[in-house]
């Protein structure tokens, strides 16, 4: 398995916000993209995940012969910064809903609503409404959604945004179980999420100055 | 895709989901026209049809523009987005979760409101069997429009102007074949075979211009 991404470049309306950026994951390798805000961390995952068209490149991925040639989006779970449950509906429902919508992969293993609720350790409040969570539960049955349905591609875009510091270990084990198992991972995160090998792209962001215009 | 009309129908039951408020919308609208037009019952009776039909269009392009927008309030639009499931599928699963929710209980609300016109028992007869048949094309037309103005964050009358135009054929072949339900040498058949058309037509067309625009939506 082969996550490759070839001279990716992306603009937002006007302003270019990152050009040629290529990298090559293989099986049980993660990607740290790191920055200051507004560096472009959010659009290349979105890139990936291909909800956006970059400006040039292209993202593919590569697998047993039967998966060669699949749209990338199909093989990734996307964790954005909203986190795609409903306030309406019961944790349960709304993994459940998940569950049944997102489907595993051929050979996935994707764990039951009560085994990932578990993973993440809030399997008590299974029953109550999604609204009723504090902001770092929320995030957390967000991340149990990831486990319901098998996806070889985790995109995570500051998955540990609101949690606490266990919370944070916990989700670092849970990405690192998830390279064990030869999944993918590209994340941007300022959290070091303690993993080996693990590569890193420090995404700098154009600077205005660079350009030569003076706004003084 | 079973889970999704599931999921789209608790949505629309539970707190503002909204189903509700096109109803009271459809009910409002009609009950003031006696009010309006005054106890004439022989005028009331000749406008009914139209006057449920014209409800009933307004009514149902109430609740339009939150089909796409709820989802990509909260982000789950971006997955939806991203399965193996033909988009245009997962269009059209929505927009039968939401004619179930919004559009049916006006369909069924019908019959009431034509007591409230002084309408004959065919003439309430063929407008709520108009209604069934014309009102999904009206979904299937607002989905596009939805899902043009997704990105908008006050679309909600955009999406009623830019259907609107789509929508006025439905309702001249609507209102015709109620009206020659009971007008004896008008046929009553042509009009209702055009109108089955139309909503057939825009089934297909419908959830392919509204996947179409939400591919292209990116922001």
């Amino acid at each position: 398995m082969r996550l490759n991404a070839e001279n990716l470049s992306a603009h937002r309306g006007e302003d270019l916000i990152f050009s040629n950026i290529s990298f090559n994951l293989t099986a049980g390798e993660a990607l740290l993209l790191t920055g200051p805000n507004g560096s472009g961390k959010s659009t290349l995952l979105k890139v990936v995940a291909g909800l956006m068209r970059p400006a040039s490149g292209r993202v593919f991925w590569q697998a047993e012969p039967a998966e060669t040639g699949l749209p990338v989006r199909e093989v990734c779970h996307y964790l954005g910064h909203r986190n795609a449950m409903k306030p309406e509906l019961s944790v349960a429902e709304n993994l459940g809903f998940w569950r049944a919508f997102l489907c595993d992969r051929p050979g996935g293993t994707g764990l039951s609503i009560g085994e990932a609720a578990a993973a993440v350790e809030l399997e008590a409040i299974l029953h109550l409404p999604f609204g009723y969570l504090s902001a770092g539960q929320q995030r957390r049955m967000a991340f149990a959604k990831l486990l319901v349905a098998h996806r070889p591609v985790w995109l995570l875009d500051e998955p540990t945004a609101a949690l606490d510091v266990a919370a944070e270990a916990l989700f670092a084990r849970l990405i690192r179980d998830h390279l064990g198992r030869g999944g993918l991972v590209v994340a941007a995160t300022h959290q070091p999420l303690d993993l080996v090998a693990a590569h890193r792209l420090e995404m700098k962001g154009f600077q205005y100055a660079e350009t030569g215009e003076d706004f003084a | 895709m079973t889970a999704l009309l599931l999921r789209d129908l608790k949505l629309s039951i539970r707190a503002g989901g909204g189903a509700l408020i096109g109803i009271l919308f459809f009910m409002t609208v009609v009950a003031v026209i006696p009010f309006g037009v005054g106890p004439d019952l022989n005028l009331l009776s000749r406008i009914g049809p139209a006057i449920v039909w014209i409800g009933a269009l307004l009514a149902a392009l109430l609740g339009l523009d939150r089909m796409f927008q709820a989802d990509r309030d909260d982000g789950s639009l971006d997955l939806l987005l991203m399965q193996e499931h033909p988009l245009v599928l997962t269009v059209l699963v929505k927009c039968l979760a939401h004619w179930l929710a919004n559009v049916l209980p006006l369909v069924i609300a019908s019959p009431l409101l034509g007591l409230f016109m002084n309408m004959s028992e065919v003439a309430i007869g063929a407008v709520m069997l108009t209604l069934l048949v014309g009102s999904p094309a009206l979904t299937f037309i607002g989905a596009v429009g939805a899902a043009v103005s997704v990105t908008l964050p006050r679309g909600g009358l955009l999406v009623s102007i830019l259907v609107l135009p789509l929508c006025i054929p439905v309702l001249i072949f609507g209102v015709s074949a109620a009206y020659a339900a009971v007008e004896d040498p008008a046929p009553f058949l042509p009009p209702f075979l055009i109108l089955t058309a139309i909503t057939m037509f825009f089934a297909v067309l419908g959830p392919a211009g509204a996947a179409l625009a939400l591919r292209n939506a990116g922001d």
